[in-house]
């Protein structure tokens, strides 16, 4: 068996999962009537043009696709709406479905006091992955944003920490979970082997740490006397 | 809601604050002012590996003197990206990967998840599966707080308990590998059942487990409930206000501390919760000692709850009668043509599935535990599978809580959010 024969079993691996051609997936769900859900009505009613659509999945599960540039505001009058009070930030994350797809962020919200849940979406196109941060809003959602950009490349603006969170602060690979992204990684596993023992000790502190304290050894001594020095003398 | 609160009588000290200021009077008892020193602050690395992190966490902190100014935790050390696994593999093949996901409660993760892979097919689980399922979750609900309620005593310096908590843990270890085969990769569900119908005889070793547990667990109260070194270690320590607590993402045993009531199985009920009989513990002040109380308590009513599902458990089959989704038995399979057909088909392509999205939510052992699922029409396997890890979210609150405490409160917090990397790192 060649290397070249050996190698196309992995082609599946490597491409990464597709869609059949004829998938309409991106507005997944049932058309149903608006009415049936509260909360949709009043979404409806109040923001009108920037509820994009309305559906049903999975039987009962109400979603409603937002106009992305007001996700913001849109999300603040259901928090502090006295009739909506989605108080709970279940989770927040993204749906890549390939083939050049918008992105979809997706939020799904709990309201504590009326017992009721409802899942937004908002698409966003591969070439203006930008969306406003609700960290504001929900400091639960700092991580989940987090974890959005560091596998989706979703920037997420006004975010008061933005940064990888699973991968490696450098990772150099790309977005983990975009569907053109290869199963074992973009790097040959001795290139990252090469990469990981080629570290620097800084290298596993990230340049906001470096800033903050200081190692112990180099502390200034206090009141002028030299011991830290002498003992590294010693060493 | 009074009857979800549960009464202890336990002596506070007035002058621990639930608004998480830091109670500092047994450091300097004699208004002896403090002397000012020209000091810095110093960054400590903590991990990630470190007993006291309980796994593979890593937290940088800022400390100025024994004061935490600051704490930043690394995640990632474990991550295998079992969300991108998934969509490579068939809806039960994803089974696998699930109960590695929680190794402390694998049996929740094997539940939760084909239970939202049920509700994106609308596929509707047989009685005895329903009651067999709240069995394998109440015990590993206490299989997981078990292994909190030891690693947690020990971080504050008291072994014994976690001594007896290993010991029960056992027990359930051993009812695992007699129900699956595994001790910790159970792999118990399938899409429309179970992998097997419970073996005979194993309904009376969970019995016995019921009968004598809570003798043991008395013992661990008498242990700390009331000590005053463990009083004093958890006692205002960490405090988060309700308001606080649901903005930023607590769910579970956490968040209940907190004097909020939400519980998944009261809330949005899923098997036939609403038709058992229990309550939801809820703390007061949110602080460690809270949470240390409401875990204890949701093993007594984990434990009353397996009284009942034993009781109430129906004859019958474990699988949906449906030959798309559930395997035929091997015995058809070897002398009927079409079952053969049928068992060729669900392993070699796997169930199709709806267009849809589905986000289903259980009660973890440590909070929500969510999966959202997007499949595509006839789809064998998802477009996405997402968790939503409630440790992960519990954990981003560590630094909030942690500021302006000692570094000892610190891994007592850590300890008392009840976290598993596997799942935050995933």
């Amino acid at each position: 068996m060649t290397l070249d024969e050996i190698k196309s079993g992995f082609d599946a691996i490597d491409e990464g999962p597709h869609l059949s051609e004829s998938s309409t997936i991106s507005l997944a769900g049932e058309i149903s009537d608006p009415a049936s859900h509260p909360s949709v009505a009043a979404l409806l009613g109040r923001f009108g043009d920037a509820i994009l659509h309305h559906r049903v999945s999975s039987g009962t599960q109400h979603v409603v696709w937002i106009d992305p540039s007001c996700n913001l505001e849109i999300l603040r009058w259901l928090r502090d709406d006295p009739d909506q009070r989605y108080d709970m930030i279940s989770d927040l994350t993204a749906v890549d479905y390939g083939a050049g797809r918008p992105i979809n962020v997706v939020y799904q919200l709990f309201s504590t006091v009326y017992k009721r849940a409802l899942r937004l979406r908002c698409e966003l196109p591969l070439d203006g992955l930008e969306i406003d941060s609700i960290v504001e809003l929900w400091s639960a959602a700092n991580w989940l944003e987090r974890e959005v950009y560091d596998l989706f490349g979703v920037t997420f603006r006004k975010h008061p920490d933005l940064r990888r969170i699973l991968m490696p602060h450098d990772y150099e690979e790309g977005y983990p979970l975009r569907k053109d992204f290869p199963l074992r990684g973009r790097f040959s596993r001795a290139e990252q082997t090469r990469r990981a023992l080629n570290q620097a000790v800084e290298h596993s502190y990230i340049a906001e740490e470096m800033e903050l304290g200081r190692d112990p050894q180099q502390a200034t001594p206090v009141n002028g006397t030299q011991e830290g020095d002498a003992e590294r003398e010693v060493r | 809601m009074s009857s979800r609160t549960v009464e202890y009588t336990v002596g506070r000290n007035p002058e621990m604050g639930v608004d998480g200021s830091v109670a500092r009077s047994p450091l300097l008892p004699f208004d002896i002012p403090e002397p000012s020193l020209d000091t810095e602050n110093m960054l400590i690395n903590i991990g990630p590996q470190h007993p006291a992190t309980h796994g593979v966490l890593r937290l940088v902190c800022e400390l100025d003197g024994e004061t935490v100014k600051r704490v930043i935790p690394h995640i990632g050390y474990l991550h295998s990206s079992f969300e991108k696994l998934g969509e490579y593999r068939t809806w039960n093949q994803i089974v696998t990967l699930t109960d590695r996901i929680d190794y402390l409660a694998p049996l929740i993760y094997n539940c939760a998840y084909v239970m939202t892979v049920e509700k994106l097919m609308e596929i509707e689980v047989t009685e005895r599966c329903k009651v067999v399922r709240v069995i394998c979750m109440e015990m590993d609900r206490i299989f997981s707080h078990l292994l909190w309620l030891g690693t947690t005593a020990i971080d504050v310096g008291a072994v014994t308990p976690f001594l007896y908590a290993f010991q029960e843990r056992e027990r359930i270890y051993k009812l695992h590998e007699a129900f699956t085969g595994a001790r910790i990769t159970t792999s118990a569900t399938r899409v429309g059942g179970m992998m097997a119908d419970l073996p005979e005889g194993w309904t009376d070793g969970l019995q016995n487990f019921i009968d004598t547990f809570l003798n043991t667990l008395d013992e661990i109260d008498c242990l700390l409930t009331r000590n005053q070194i463990h009083i004093g270690r958890s006692q205002g320590v960490g405090a988060i206000s309700a308001e606080d607590a649901i903005n930023s993402g607590f769910t579970g045993p956490n968040l209940r501390a907190s004097g909020v009531d939400y519980d998944v199985r009261k809330d949005q009920p899923y098997y036939d919760y609403e038709t058992y009989d229990f309550e939801i513990p809820v703390g007061q002040h949110g602080d460690c000692y809270d949470r240390y109380l409401c875990r204890m308590e949701e093993m007594r009513q984990s434990i009353s709850l397996l009284r009942q599902a034993l009781d109430r458990l129906p004859d019958g089959p474990i699988d949906v009668e449906d030959p798309n989704i559930s395997l035929p038995s091997k015995t058809d399979c070897m002398s009927d043509m079409e079952s053969m057909i049928h068992h060729f088909k669900l392993i070699t392509e796997g169930i199709p599935a709806p267009e849809g999205d589905c986000y289903m939510a259980i009660e973890g052992s440590k909070g929500e535990l969510g999966m959202y699922i997007v499949a595509e029409e006839g789809g064998t396997k998802p477009v996405r599978w997402r968790i939503r890890p409630p440790s992960f979210v519990n954990l981003s609150v560590l630094p909030k809580l942690a500021e302006e405490h000692l570094l000892s409160d610190l891994i007592m917090i850590n300890a008392s959010l009840d976290i598993v990397l596997g799942e935050i790192d995933r």
